[in-house]
This record gives C-alpha cells, structure tokens and sequence, in this order.
C-alpha cells in the first residue's frame, strides 16, 4: 500500500505540474490523462470502486477524447504557445503559492485531531448504491439524480444549438 | 509509515495550486479549461478523501464527488462547443481576443 500510494502521489504531482507548464496543448492534454487515471487509483484505494471506474470512463474517456479533438480542430500540430511574460507568471506563482500556504497551514495546524489509519467501511456494493441513488428517504439521492439527468439533455441540446453552423 | 488523511491531501493541494497558475498564466482557452478540470479533480478527491477517513458510515462526499463528475463533463462538453464558435469567428482561441460584446 505504501509503495502504491507512493507512485500514485508522486505521478499525480509531478504530472499536474507538467500539464500546466508544458508549452504543446497536446502534451498538456496528455498530461492531464495520466493525472487524471492517478485519481482514479486514490479513488480505487478509497475503495470506492464506482467512483474510480466512472472517473476512468468519463474523464479519461470522454472528457481528455473532446479536449483532444478540440486542441486539433483549433490549433496547428507542433504549434508551440508564447513564451509567458514574467509579470504574468509572477502573478500565477504568486498566487498559487499563497493558496498552497494558506490551506496547508490550516490543514498542518487544525487537523491533529482527525490523523489515523484507514477506518473500516462497509463495502458500497452496486446493489446499495443504486439504493442510495434512487430512494427518496434520508440519504437518499433521488432529486440530484433526476437533476442531472435534466442538466444533462438540456446540456446536449445547448451544444447542438451553440455548436451548429449558422 | 501509516498513511493518514494528510497525505491524501497533499497530492490534492498540489493539483488545484497548479490549476489556479495555470488558470491565471495561460492565454489558450482550451488550456484554461484544462487547468479547471484540475481544480476540479482536487476538490472531488478531497471530498472522497475526507469521507472515507473521517465520516466512514456515510456515503456523502463520494455521492457529491459523482455528481460533480456529472456535472464537469457537461460543463466542459458546453465550453468546447463555445471555444469553438469562437473560433469560427476569431479564427483562433486566445482570451485576449474574445471581445466582440465590449462597448
């Protein structure tokens, strides 16, 4: 476990910084695949193996496929972006450092408390779940499902409508 | 090594601080929505994360994490479709010049 988790952090930070210094659009695409599948393993890790398996199917299934045909659709292969003037990235490190300095303070001085081994859970099989997600009772998720089954075909129709030839 | 909540975290805090840099240093709009989908991505495992170690009876931060996987393909399915209009019109995908609606 400790070697897994090892590789799995390791992977996800340095491939998280590559995507966003690389300066190819494809690589960054890449990239983000590979930091994706790494929260993938921490969700399989979690033992919540739905959630990895829905990550795996749509994000680096669907999400990194559509970002891959619209970074080829838009930009030139090869076509290497400008180099960043140093004001502007000045403000990114800036601000990137100020977050990870402010949260990590607060995660470092408030969470002694909450530090321990993995506690034992029940294993969420699919049968449960999809209890879960189709009850009206407390902890039952019935209204957010049916949500995003709206969201989700008004969302088809926006792309159709935004994306079709005038 | 007993691998405690913290060092989930760490690998989280690292993801969403390079997505705000790279939300704020790039200029490519596709780019940009990559560098969200990373902001993202740390929140949900957090969520996870947080549920597993600390509320184990419950099953809520993994529930909020599925929904807004939902939601996040949406989104970024609807931001492409964007990105690309724009791109019918300004012939490329630079921030800088998506200002046809100022005054």
């Amino acid at each position: 476990m400790e070697i897994l988790y090892t590789i799995v952090a390791l992977a996800i930070i340095i491939f998280s910084v590559l995507t966003v210094t690389t300066r190819k659009i494809l690589r960054a695409a890449t990239y983000l695949l590979f930091t994706l599948f790494g929260a993938a393993i921490i969700y399989f890790m979690m033992d919540y193996e739905f959630l990895g398996a829905v990550q795996i199917a749509v994000y680096a299934g669907g999400i990194v496929v559509l970002f891959v045909f619209a970074i080829l659709l838009t930009t030139k292969p090869g076509h290497n972006s400008e180099k960043l003037e140093s004001r502007r990235r000045g403000w990114g490190i800036c601000a990137a450092v100020l977050t990870a300095g402010i949260t990590g303070y607060a995660l470092l001085s408030r969470c002694c408390s909450l530090l321990g081994a993995k506690p034992d859970m029940e294993f969420l099989t699919m049968n449960k779940l999809g209890e879960y997600m189709l009850s009206t009772d407390r902890g039952g998720y019935l209204l957010p499902f049916e949500a995003v089954s709206v969201l989700l075909l008004a969302c088809i129709i926006g792309a159709v409508a935004v994306a079709r030839k005038r | 090594m007993e691998i405690n909540v913290l060092y989930y975290l760490l690998p989280s805090l690292v993801m969403f601080c390079c997505g705000i840099y790279g939300f704020l240093t790039r200029k490519n709009m596709i780019a940009m929505l990559i560098s969200l989908e990373l902001m993202l991505n740390a929140v949900d495992i957090n969520f996870t994360v947080i549920n597993r170690f600390i509320y184990p009876d419950g099953q809520e931060g993994m529930f909020f994490s599925l929904f807004a996987i939902a939601i996040a393909a949406a989104e970024t399915a609807m931001a492409i479709a964007i990105i690309i209009n724009l791109y019918r019109v300004n012939k490329n995908v630079d921030v800088r010049d998506a200002n046809k609606l100022q005054g």
